[in-house]
């Protein structure tokens, strides 16, 4: 299961705490993929990922998509 | 709002008591043109010599190896590309760390190929990278900063200055965030600097030129300081930037130890009292006045505006808002958390009242900013 997460046109740090907010929703092991063209999110989503001991999948042209391990 | 704390000191300290008896007394005495042969003239050129001799006195060099510009900033955009055009026979690709101040970023790309070596999650450099890249051919001159300005990581100096006399590639050193606070190791061919760092007034800046070094000004040059600094100086800056590095370098032994426990307080209570922070550079080998960290959910501007409300003056590489396109290169370059970023830095009037008080504060701000957005 993946969940999408438009974060487009939002700025550092909404779509982190987007990204946080929707963790909830999906299950351990699902993934959520996130479109964040903010350029902090290049640093802070895997930023976050590793803060929150959660898996980063990929991080291509503003797509990122996360695993959730806890 | 009782008392302001001023932890902004990295950006600027406010004028040292030593340099202002000296800046007030030179406005008088020091306002005439320094080249002129007159009676003026030599009294504002003996202000000059003196305010040279005395910086190279502090600096460890010879007062014809120091250059005064009119910033930090304008010793690196004329530095640099004045060592790099010497060099244009050999090559135009200048070496430099990803955490550069951007005054050098910017002289670099504007003067040659930039090869921008990486950095760790503490901010220091890759020394293996560094080494590479120094050792291809077509070098002009590689670029280390002594110490970050934004994270207090220091760099390998020493080290860099043996790698690059191997490959015989001038080493230019930005020392701004360093001189007056912490010593730097010898070896380079270039150092820049900037008086308002260390209690100076704003206006001075620095290039100390090591002889053997050659320069080729890359700009329109004139007569004064061999054509790195155009225009008539400004005298009593000088002559105060110089009054306030010597006095500052007497305090620096203790303002170090004071500051270093004072940081190192700072740094374990940030992390004990607020959850999901990150709080980044090197813990030990660092300048002794800075602490940089960042924290998960929360806006670092609404952040360093709430703490000037509460009387904390401090500053922050992130860029919550539309009139930044980009967070700190710095904090992106080691691949930290750049929201939420607060650097706090002391001076040398900082108190541990002012420090204690911040540390009490700032966990109920930043609970306060992540309950705005639901966190």
């Amino acid at each position: 299961m993946n969940l999408d997460l438009d974060c487009r046109g939002l700025l550092c740090p909404l779509p982190v705490i987007k990204l946080a907010q929707a963790l909830p929703a999906v299950a351990v092991g699902d993934t959520i993929t996130i479109l964040a063209d903010d350029p902090a999110a290049a640093t802070d989503i895997p930023a976050w990922c590793r803060m929150r001991a959660q898996e980063l999948v990929s991080a291509l042209d503003h797509q990122y998509v996360v695993r959730r391990l806890t | 709002m009782s008392e302001r704390a001023y932890l902004d000191a990295a950006s600027a300290e406010s004028l040292h008591p030593a340099a202002r008896e000296i800046l007030l007394s030179a406005l008088d005495s020091g306002w005439a043109d320094p080249a002129r042969l007159h009676h003026e003239g030599r009294n504002a050129r003996l202000l000059l010599d003196n305010a040279r001799a005395v910086l190279a006195d502090a600096l460890g060099v010879r007062p014809d190896e120091v250059y005064l510009t009119s910033s930090g900033t304008a010793a690196i955009h004329s530095g640099l590309p004045a060592v790099a055009a010497a060099r244009r026979r050999v090559g135009s690709t200048i070496v430099h760390s990803a955490v550069e101040h951007s005054a050098v970023l910017h002289a670099a790309a504007a003067t040659g190929t930039a090869a921008e070596v990486g950095v760790d999650s503490l901010g220091r450099i890759d020394q293996d990278a560094f080494s590479a890249q120094v050792t291809q051919p077509g070098v002009a001159l590689a670029a280390i900063q002594a110490a970050n300005h934004e994270v207090g990581t220091r760099q390998p100096i020493a080290w860099a200055a043996e790698i690059c006399a191997q490959a015989g590639v001038p080493l230019f050193v930005d020392a701004a965030a360093s001189i007056g606070r912490d010593a730097v190791p010898g070896g380079w061919s270039v150092l820049a600097a900037s008086a308002h760092k260390w209690g100076g007034p704003a206006g001075v800046g620095l290039l100390a030129v090591r002889k053997g070094t050659r320069l080729s000004p890359a700009w329109p040059v004139d007569e004064r300081e061999d054509g790195l600094s155009p225009g008539h100086p400004n005298v009593p800056a000088a002559l105060a930037a110089a009054a306030a590095l010597q006095a500052r370098l007497q305090e620096a032994e203790a303002l170090d130890k004071q500051h270093r426990a004072w940081i190192d307080e700072l740094r374990r209570r940030v992390a004990a009292d607020i959850a999901d922070v990150e709080v980044v550079g090197d813990p030990d080998d660092r300048l002794p006045h800075v602490l940089t960290f960042s924290c998960l959910y929360v806006d670092g501007e609404a952040l360093v505006t709430a703490l000037d409300a509460e009387g904390f003056s401090v500053s922050s590489g992130s860029a919550c808002t539309a009139s930044t396109l980009r967070p700190s290169h710095v904090l992106a370059a080691m691949g930290v958390l750049t929201h939420g970023n607060v650097r706090v830095s002391l001076g040398r009037t900082t108190t541990y009242e002012e420090i204690d008080r911040f540390a009490q504060v700032l966990p109920g701000l930043v609970r306060r900013i992540r309950a705005e957005v639901g966190m």
